[in-house]
């Protein structure tokens, strides 16, 4: 397991698309290395023939028929938008 | 029965009234009303409230129905068509829900009435509700403490009734634990059991909705209604619905309850120890054998939950980025600014602290080391009860170590505010159900503050977990006892 003093919050911060200020990096910084120290713990467990659990109860592929129903009308899933003009979201500009 | 009586009523006595047309669903609402308006400046239980609508839903309420003409609260993280959905969020602030989650729908199919959204710790991520960007709720049995979280609004509505049962979600605890704290009924049904459609997800394969309610009958009542496979949630599990109710009253003679020695640790509170011992004890009287059981990886579940639960978390909330929904930043420079700031000016502290922690275990390089490593003890920890469970009907716990905490007293260490999920958080971990109900008090500074007693059953095993502890509970007076809120001595008073 890596070493919790490799955890770079400003570097993770900006991978998460996530703004925080000096002092919440500095907080992070030092709560996240004692619960990553705590989480050293899971090290002493033996692994090596345990397949992952990647659900807690066996679900298998879950498919529908591929047709049209009934859902939001453009209107409604706009309903929220912070900014939207003629039944579009209006974002910043992506490319110059 | 004057309608200042009616919120003490539990859902199935509120029933027979209403059954008995000796009241009317618009008499139930305007009573719940008046009582919310009494006693909420004092627990903080609610974030919005809608009687209008409620009202002409009471109008056309179909008594006969199963939850018929009853109010339900719901917590402000299952939207709720036309209602705010805040998660206790900045970042969802003047959200409101374009359409019912499936829950939302069935209970309005089963006769019931949402009429009011309950506070709980942002984004679900906490344990005492402290972590809610919006306000404190109260715990009504000591005003200096948290009702617990993350669904404390919707714990201390009930506890403080100010509501007649309420819907909570859970994805370590967050049900069970503030039932615990506040004196009240909390089920985690099995994972896949009610559909999360419609619920702002959190750790999608641990997240499950449940009822929190006065008395283990009611909580069946909610279950009968919600429970079921959902076509629009692949999680969702296409397993008969029993009929919950149908079993409670049947005698305990024959169960085998299983203790986890894993249970019993140090750092529990001796009084908490007590009530649970003699507990233990009643159900032996009613004639449950106690066998003794063994969970060896208890000790790491905590630590696999967070791995996973703040993984799940980092990509959840990857939808929150100001585009179509929610808080925006002002004049960005960029796209990058765009998100950054929408997200760093939105989310609340814990939740930033989640999504780093979870971006970091997920990043390239760590994510055998943590990621998958907790993949692999999460089966271990569900092996456990699997095992358990070949030997006894339900395991038997403690809900919560400690009683309600002080505001303020575990925010400084987020490690020990995790902790407080210990007891509850393996059996999200595996899926299976559980529930907790009251048990006795601890005194503390003349206060009396409720404890919790866990019982967990095996995947699809919520029937029998609710005998059990309908058993326990009728055959005790703790779910009787209600918290007298200052409020209502001042109101006393002044009549006076």
């Amino acid at each position: 397991m890596a070493k919790t003093s490799d955890l770079d919050v400003a570097y993770v911060a900006k991978l998460a698309r996530l703004n925080l200020s000096d002092g919440e990096t500095e907080l992070f910084q030092k709560q996240l290395g004692d619960v990553l120290k705590y989480a050293e713990k899971l090290r002493e467990v033996d692994v090596s023939n345990v397949d992952a659990a990647a659900h807690a109860l066996p679900i298998f592929n879950v498919f529908r028929e591929d047709a049209p129903r009934d859902w939001f009308t453009a209107q409604q899933a706009l309903s929220n938008a912070p900014r939207q003009a003629n039944g579009l979201f209006i974002v910043t500009k992506v490319l110059e | 029965m004057t309608g200042k009586d009616l919120p003490t009523l539990n859902i199935a006595d509120l029933q027979s009234l209403l059954r008995d047309r000796e009241v009317s669903p618009g008499e139930v609402l305007e009573a719940l009303r008046a009582r919310i308006q009494a006693v909420d400046g004092e627990i903080d239980a609610y974030l919005s409230l809608d009687f209008e609508a409620a009202a002409k839903e009471a109008e056309k309420a179909n008594v006969d129905l199963p939850l018929g003409g009853v109010p339900i609260a719901i917590k402000d993280i299952i939207n709720v068509a036309g209602q705010p959905c805040s998660c206790a969020s900045k970042i969802l602030r003047g959200y409101r829900a374009p359409y019912d989650a499936t829950v939302i729908r069935k209970l309005r199919a089963a006769g019931a009435i949402p009429f009011g959204k309950t506070n709980m710790d942002e984004f679900a991520m906490g344990s005492s509700t402290e972590n809610s960007a919006i306000k404190l709720t109260r715990n009504p049995w000591d005003l200096s403490r948290v009702p617990g979280g993350s669904s404390g609004g919707s714990a201390a509505a009930v506890a403080a009734n100010e509501a007649f049962g309420a819907l909570g979600t859970e994805t370590g605890g967050s049900i069970r634990q503030p039932a615990a704290l506040s004196g009240v009924v909390g089920l985690k049904p099995t994972y896949g059991r009610v559909s999360r459609f419609g619920v702002v997800a959190f750790a999608s394969s641990l997240d499950q909705v449940g009822p929190l309610t006065k008395t283990v009958r009611d909580s069946a009542l909610i279950m009968n209604a919600i429970a079921g496979h959902d076509r629009q949630e692949t999680t969702s599990l296409n397993e008969p619905v029993p009929d919950y109710t149908a079993q409670l009253g049947k005698d305990l003679r024959g169960f085998r309850l299983g203790l986890a020695k894993e249970y019993m640790i140090e750092g529990t509170d001796p009084q908490v120890k007590t009530a649970i011992n003699a507990a233990v004890k009643h159900m032996n009287s009613l004639g449950a054998e106690i066998v003794d059981v063994s969970l060896p990886h208890t000790d790491y579940a905590t630590a696999v939950y967070y791995i996973l639960a703040t993984a799940e978390a980092s990509a959840n909330l990857a939808r929150f980025d100001g585009v179509r929904y929610g808080y925006r930043a002002e004049n960005p420079k960029d796209l990058l600014d765009f998100y950054g700031r929408t997200r760093g000016e939105g989310f609340g502290l814990e939740v930033k602290r989640r999504i780093i922690l979870g971006t970091y275990v997920l990043s390239s390089g760590y994510y055998d080391a943590y990621y998958l490593r907790a993949q692999k003890v999460r089966e271990l920890v569900r092996q456990d009860f699997a095992k358990a469970f070949e030997k006894v009907d339900a395991l038997i716990s403690p809900t919560s170590p400690v009683p309600a905490f002080k505001f303020g007293e575990r925010t400084a260490d987020p490690l020990q505010m995790y902790l407080a999920d210990i007891f509850t958080s393996p059996a999200n971990l595996a899926g299976i159900c559980g529930i907790s109900v009251p048990c006795g008090f601890v005194e503390v500074d003349g206060h009396r503050l409720p404890i919790g007693l866990q019982l967990l059953g095996k995947a699809l095993d919520e029937a029998r977990i609710l005998q059990i502890a309908h058993g326990y509970e009728q055959s005790t007076d703790w779910h009787k006892a209600r918290p007298s809120i200052t409020a209502e001595k001042e109101t006393a008073k002044k009549k006076e």
